[in-house]
């Protein structure tokens, strides 16, 4: 497991590598990105005192535990193509060594990885306050029985 | 053209009265251009947007409830939004009278209230302002009122969230050939392409911009959008599409403020889709609203010879 900390460090260093480096070390790179959109569900998944699943969807554990993720919570599928993207660009990568377009897939993926780091961050960030998706169920359901419970 | 969306009642939304006005202006010089009448609903009110929806769900189904009434009291079958946020709200509500009781029995009490008939589910459809074009004219359609190619222009189609999402209150979606993907929506891309543009594979087309959080959490806001501003150009984009007033508005707030707070600049324009699909029927950019974009793209507008 990736560890969260320092996470966008990796995606930055991946995104400013060389061409050569990119093609020469893809699988590689493709593996760490895949590792790191599965860091960050996990830490959705126990943020929600869930155990992070070991399962596979489609042959991907980042797409059973985005599917863990969203049970009870709607708006999580806001990130489910960003999820799926990013297992389409690992294919890409991991299918086709010899392709040219091999350090821009790379790339692109990265830039999905990110987009997936920062939805979850977000997410994360208002746990307490409420949904970041405009999709979601109420927003402020916690705060208004909060209010009505005060005496008075 | 196919008659059923050749008229349809319009219901532009609160956003496209202010920051999306020019989505209003581009979507009604878009269907004059095509010969497609709108009718706007009258006394329409507030979808519940995102303010209503999360205080208390069922007061925004009246609300939408109450519009898609409207219609059908103006003798529509067929509404038409070009606002994700009410689009996603109009369907929602069509889906909550339909399967849940308690919002039928809000919206009864609420409408008796307010002295109008009750909508019931059924008797109008909601499409988006991409349907409403697809049906009525169609690809073949805009490749022939093409006067202005948008050759040369390479396109990052944007979605958003809310066009697709939760899938099951779009059941005319993901139906086969001809019918809207919800995971690789493309009616934009189609419209555009028909149009001459060259459409780059856009990996994020329906992820979060943040929209909801612009507000309370501006950064995030920020590095979300920033994040699909870059990957649009990695792509080798021009100019992002956008077929919804609150994304489009984000990108381009958040496209200035990422300069400003974050010092990341980036260069690819921000259009409606239905601006470039004006200036390729031969509008000028003035007539689609450009000068009331923040993001100012005339320069490659000019020179890619569109408005």
């Amino acid at each position: 497991m990736a560890e969260p900390a320092g996470i966008d460090e990796r995606i930055e260093a991946i995104l400013a590598a060389s061409p050569a480096d990119l093609a020469a070390r893809a699988d590689a790179h493709a593996d760490a990105l895949l590792a790191i959109g599965e860091a960050v569900l996990e830490r959705w998944v126990i943020a929600r005192g869930l155990v992070p699943t070991g399962d596979a969807v489609e042959g991907f554990r980042l797409l059973a535990l985005h599917r863990q993720g969203a049970v009870g919570e709607p708006s999580f599928h806001a990130c489910r193509e960003t999820c799926r993207e990013l297992v389409y660009h690992v294919n890409l990568i991991r299918l086709e060594p010899d392709h040219p377009d091999r350090p821009q897939r790379i790339r692109l993926a990265a830039m999905v990885a990110r987009h997936l780091v920062l939805f979850v961050d977000g997410k994360l960030e208002v746990a307490g306050l409420g949904e970041f998706c405009c999709a979601a169920r109420p927003l402020r359901a916690n705060e208004a029985e909060a209010a009505a419970a005060i005496p008075g | 053209m196919s008659s059923q969306n050749s008229k349809v009642a319009y219901y532009p939304g609160c956003a496209l009265e202010g920051t999306g006005s020019a989505y209003d202006r581009s979507t009604r010089a878009v269907g004059k251009a095509l010969g497609l009448g709108i009718e706007e609903l009258e006394n329409w009110n507030c979808c519940g947007a995102m303010e209503v929806k999360n205080i208390d769900p069922k007061l925004q189904t009246y609300l939408s409830a109450r519009n898609l009434s409207i219609a059908e009291k103006m003798g529509h079958t067929t509404v038409m939004a070009p606002c994700n946020g009410c689009y996603h709200n109009l369907k929602k509500a069509e889906y909550d009278l339909a399967h849940d009781l308690a919002s039928v029995e809000v919206n009864e009490r609420l409408s008796a209230k307010a002295g109008h008939a009750a909508y019931r589910p059924g008797k109008v459809t909601t499409i988006h302002a991409l349907d409403w074009i697809r049906d009525a004219i169609g690809e073949d359609g805009i490749k022939a009122r093409v006067r202005n190619s948008l050759s040369g222009l390479k396109i990052a189609n944007y979605y958003g969230c809310m066009y697709t999402r939760p899938r099951h209150i779009f059941p005319e979606k993901d139906k086969g050939p001809g019918s809207e993907s919800t995971s690789k929506p493309h009616f934009m891309d189609d419209l555009l392409a028909a149009a001459g543009a060259q459409n780059v594979d856009y990996p994020l087309k329906t992820a979060c911009c943040g929209g909801a959080h612009t507000l309370s959490d501006s950064d995030t806001s920020t590095r979300l959008v920033l994040n699909l501003l870059t990957t649009a150009e990695a792509c080798g984009a021009d100019v992002i599409a956008t077929e919804c007033p609150t994304c489009h508005t984000g990108l381009e707030m958040h496209q200035a403020r990422a300069e400003k707070v974050l010092g990341k600049k980036t260069t690819v324009k921000i259009l409606y889709f239905t601006q470039l699909l004006g200036m390729a029927l031969g509008l000028s950019a003035r007539a689609v609203g450009v000068h009331e974009n923040f993001s100012e793209s005339r320069d490659l507008l000019r020179e890619k010879g569109l408005g």
